[in-house]
């Protein structure tokens, strides 16, 4: 942090500036005048709240899509199709058996296994040849999305929230104050709040599993430079399968967080691979915690662009990209 | 990187023989000759339905995915936004000529607004490819598709040029010499001779300097550099010609079906582009019009040939899917890396006794 700062002070400054701003917005009862030129204040942080929540379940897309890229070089155009399948997995046991967190373990669990399985009886065959995998996983989810298609039919499936997280909660945030003095509070639903925790335990346990234990060790040895790592003896193989297990576990989980506050239907795997390719793309390709950056930066400005400037939020999105491609190529975060 | 691999394989017999370098190659070949003459004749054989939604869409289909196999054949690099470059093409003609939406469309004559349209698609190719080339192999892919996806969500949502998600209708076709150049057979002509044109030239540029330069660049970029070329001038000028392809074939297309809307452009659509190319064949120009008429008659009847065996009908996409992952399973070069395969399989039984007529 202190290396950034005196490296690009101009920068710093910027970004503590920007940070500044933001935190005014969030925290300061807005002047009138701001209010009649940028709308209510309730908007605002609705919106920020949203991003911050889209961010988490993007992060946690991305996460699986850039460790497997990071270690394998595959750029696993299929992972959007596992984000589908553990939401239709997570909707068939919740609407079995009624439990919210059974859905998540048995999401994690089958689409893990799907990831084993590509990975044993597919990418093992073709290992190096990265334009061959992406090939074949442009194959696999063509046929993954008709096989969805053909056992889910089009329909829209949501996720039945447990009901000890239904209803809003209020936070310790000013909207307004009323004519009569009485503070309005920010009300936000609960469920997105448990999810946004969810992410971020999970997004700082991969850090700490990555970066304070052995096998942590062996994968970040293994994204820097897989061929020394396998001739030291570790049995590279079996760390392959670990991480496409991990990655698309992750998918599967996002699939049913996404269930939960979003909704199911096909396409959905598009969008989600979209998502991931432009947060990887915008956070630094194989990089954890620029999957958490780019996350965030691209979950709030699809909502505070679709609350702003609503016909052209996607162009924020894209020119973000645009923007990240032209002074940073290797994203954000990369190392290289 | 199997697929520029498998380009870069074939480019070395070319090299080797020089004089099949300089010349035509398809001049000698005798079912060059005899495809011509039928694509030539087809109105005699075909009706109107075969005609257009066989054969003409087969040569749009192919057009764009020439676009995508210059660029990956002799660029290396792959590119999922062909179809992109040719969906905007097909728009900027909805929206600068005359269609059923007053309110959007400028109502321009078409030989003002195909070029325009042309310009356009050739400036938004470009600069899609200068944002491509800053990074490298795999990455073009994720970054092209980005492209792509933005720009059918953008189609969605906007309406003051894209008219949302239902589109443009009614987009007027060109009248002139007192012909209806929409009509069946006129409309063939047209699509042929584009079609024609652009493979010849893909064919030319091919051996041209700097086709030869761009295939240098794809086999060693370094090397290529160090020789005093510009990497990024010769990518960045190979996206531009990629894209005027392509977006003569969006106008193409955009004629055809009258309407264009952002479900022609989706993603989806992108990447049956890149099947089309990857199927066909992805080392030679021929190819993506076999992958697209592979394509076309897969799309066409396959449902009535699912229903006939006793399936569902509505799998096609499962199929389409299976056989592309079968051909990148078993061969690299497509349905020509197949059919070379079986010719050199055969090649001992039959060329060795007469004394092989090959070496010529």
């Amino acid at each position: 942090m202190t290396r950034f700062v005196e490296r690009h002070p101009a920068w710093a400054l910027i970004v503590i500036i920007a940070i500044a701003v933001m935190l005014w917005l969030i925290f300061a009862v807005w002047p009138p005048g701001l209010e009649e030129a940028i709308g209510r204040k309730r908007v605002f942080l609705n919106a920020l709240f949203n991003g911050i929540t889209l961010g988490g379940l993007y992060f946690l897309v991305a996460s699986g899509f850039t460790l497997i890229f990071g270690l394998m070089r595959n750029v696993n155009l299929a992972h959007g199709s596992l984000y589908l399948f553990g939401g239709y997995v997570g909707y068939a046991i919740s609407a079995s058996t009624g439990s919210w967190i059974l859905s998540f373990i048995v999401a994690f669990i089958l689409t893990a296994l799907v990831g084993v399985l590509l990975q044993v009886l597919v990418f093992r065959r073709m290992e190096g040849q990265d334009l061959r995998q992406t090939m074949v996983t442009i194959g696999l989810s063509i046929v993954f999305a008709d096989l969805m298609l053909w056992a889910c039919g089009g329909d829209f499936y949501q996720i039945q929230t447990p009901s000890w997280l239904i209803g809003p909660i209020e936070l310790p945030l000013l909207t307004a104050i009323k004519s009569s003095g009485e503070p309005v509070y920010l009300r936000y639903p609960l469920v997105r709040l448990v999810i946004l925790l969810a992410s971020v335990i999970i997004g700082v346990a991969m850090w700490l599993a990555l970066n304070r234990t052995r096998i942590g060790m062996i994968i970040r040895a293994g994204v820097d430079d897989r061929d020394i790592l396998a001739a030291t003896g570790v049995r590279i193989q079996i760390v392959f399968v670990l991480v496409f297990a991990l990655g698309a576990g992750l998918a599967g989980i996002a699939g049913v967080v996404g269930g939960t506050f979003q909704s199911l239907s096909p396409g959905e795997d598009i969008r989600f691979l979209l998502a991931s390719l432009v947060v990887v793309i915008v956070g630094g390709m194989g990089s954890i915690p620029g999957a958490a950056l780019g996350a965030l930066i691209i979950g709030l400005a699809e909502q505070l662009g679709s609350v702003y400037i609503p016909t052209y939020a996607i162009v924020v999105t894209f020119l973000i990209m645009v923007l990240v491609l032209a002074v940073r190529p290797q994203g954000l975060l990369a190392r290289r | 990187m199997s697929v520029t691999h498998d380009a870069r394989v074939h480019a070395r017999p070319a090299t080797a023989q020089r004089p099949a370098v300089r010349g035509w190659p398809d001049i000698n070949n005798p079912a060059a000759w005899i495809v011509a003459a039928i694509l030539l004749i087809m109105p005699l054989i075909a009706n109107g339905f075969f005609l257009i939604e066989i054969f003409a869409t087969t040569l749009i289909l192919g057009t764009i995915a020439l676009s995508l196999m210059f660029l990956a054949g002799y660029g290396g690099m792959v590119s999922l936004m062909q179809l992109t470059i040719a969906g905007f093409c097909a728009y900027m003609v909805a929206v600068f000529g005359a269609s059923g939406n007053a309110n959007i469309s400028l109502g321009w004559p078409w030989w003002l607004a195909v070029p325009m349209a042309l310009t356009l698609a050739t400036i938004f190719g470009t600069l899609g490819g200068a944002l491509a080339v800053r990074t490298e192999g795999i990455y073009t892919i994720m970054i092209t598709l980005a492209i792509g996806a933005a720009f059918y969500y953008f189609t969605n949502q906007n309406w003051a040029i894209f008219n949302g998600h239902t589109g443009i209708n009614n987009v007027s076709t060109p009248h002139f010499w007192g012909v209806n150049w929409r009509s069946d057979i006129p409309f063939y002509y047209i699509v042929l001779a584009v079609a024609a044109l652009c493979y010849f030239a893909v064919d030319y540029i091919a051996r041209a300097p700097f086709g030869l330069a761009l295939q240098g660049v794809r086999d060693n970029p370094r090397r290529m550099a160090a020789l005093g070329f510009n990497v990024n001038a010769h990518r960045v000028a190979a996206y531009a010609v990629a894209s005027f392809i392509a977006g003569l074939a969006g106008v193409l297309q955009v004629w055809n079906y009258r309407q264009i809307s952002p479900g022609t452009v989706s993603v989806g659509a992108c990447i049956d582009v890149l099947i089309i190319a990857i199927v066909g064949g992805i080392a030679r120009p021929v190819g993506p019009y076999i992958g697209a008429l592979v394509f076309v008659l897969l799309r066409t009847f396959a449902l009535d040939f699912l229903v006939k065996i006793g399936l569902d009908g509505n799998r096609f996409r499962l199929l389409i899917g299976l056989g592309f992952l079968a051909i990148v399973f078993w061969s690299s070069d497509g349905v020509i890396g197949l059919w070379q395969r079986w010719r050199q399989s055969q090649r001992p039984r039959t060329d060795r006794p007469s004394g092989g007529p090959g070496h010529g």
